[in-house]
């Protein structure tokens, strides 16, 4: 749908994807800088994150926890390494143990956000996500098919209870 | 979350992977033999480099499945392995997967009216159907 282009790159364990808002720049911006707007997007509906600490500024970080449909809280946090409002942004994504503290044995995930005007009332947005392993690249994976799998549960239950479509 | 032991077995697989593909000379003999199969002295004219060196890229390669050697009389010929390559790109696909989904949310989000702490003047459309903000889901 919104997504106009990703480009893998095996040798340098990296996704490229960008994509175009019909929305300023500025606007695109909040939905990073707003902890309530991020929450909404970070995690699907039925893994929803919490934001508990959120500093975009260069050095500070951003705490949260995302909630699984059994109640179990997954902790992660954002180290923000350099950011540019509302243009760039670029941080360290990694998890944290049960009270929030950064577990630096897990990996970590470089990602990169540029924000692009195009036009007036248009973004291009281009995120770069970079793992620095493939076991980091495993985890991810495992953590985004748990969210993507209880997305789709949420689906068959909102259908089951006969809500509108 | 739960990091699970078993997949360390295919981790150190793809690991080897991503090394080999990591050197642009081993993507392009994979790229050559993929479309057709080459000897080891075939790649060394092509490269600037001794047949030696070619040969120790090959190894590599082969050590991580992207391409298969055999013996043809004298000749040591090379295959690439496409079924190699779509694992390599498998792990990133999902990534892109996880991505989709939030750039999703995100225009979700941003075709709404604007939010109130913008400055930007209110619509008087007081009465918008919008169905109000729940955030407390029932724990």
């Amino acid at each position: 749908m919104t997504v106009i282009d990703v480009q893998q790159d095996p040798a340098a364990r990296t996704l490229k994807i960008s994509t175009r808002f019909g929305a300023p720049p500025a606007r695109v911006w909040q939905i990073w800088q707003d902890p309530r707007q991020l929450e909404r997007w970070w995690g699907p509906p039925t893994f929803p994150a919490t934001v508990i600490d959120h500093d975009l500024s260069p050095g500070g970080s951003v705490t949260y926890f995302m909630t699984s449909p059994e109640g179990d809280k997954h902790y992660g946090w954002w180290r923000v390494t350099s950011a540019e409002a509302p243009y760039r942004l670029e941080f360290e994504d990694g998890f944290a143990d049960d009270a929030g503290r950064p577990n630096l044995d897990l990996p970590t995930t470089t990602v990169r956000v540029r924000l692009t005007a195009d036009g007036e009332a248009a973004t291009v947005m281009t995120i770069e996500s970079s793992f620095p392993s493939t076991e980091a690249m495993e985890q991810m994976v495992a953590m985004g098919m748990v969210e993507g799998m209880s997305a789709a549960l949420g689906q068959i239950e909102a259908l089951l209870a006969g809500a509108p479509a | 979350m739960v990091v699970h032991t078993d997949s360390a077995g295919r981790a150190a697989h793809a690991d080897r992977l991503f090394h080999a593909l990591a050197d642009a000379t081993r993507r392009e003999i994979v790229a050559l033999t993929l479309t057709s199969e080459q000897s080891v002295s075939e790649l060394a004219r092509r490269f600037p480099m001794s047949f030696a060196a070619v040969q120790k890229h090959v190894t590599v390669l082969a050590g991580a499945g992207l391409v298969t050697k055999h013996r043809h009389g004298r000749e040591q010929r090379v295959r690439g392995n496409p079924e190699a390559l779509r694992e390599a790109h498998r792990l990133l696909d999902q990534l892109a997967q996880l991505w989709r989904g939030r750039i999703d949310r995100m225009g979700a989000i941003l075709a709404e009216p604007a939010p109130p702490t913008s400055s930007q003047p209110v619509s008087t459309s007081a009465g918008t159907d919008h169905e109000p903000h729940s955030q407390g889901e029932s724990p």
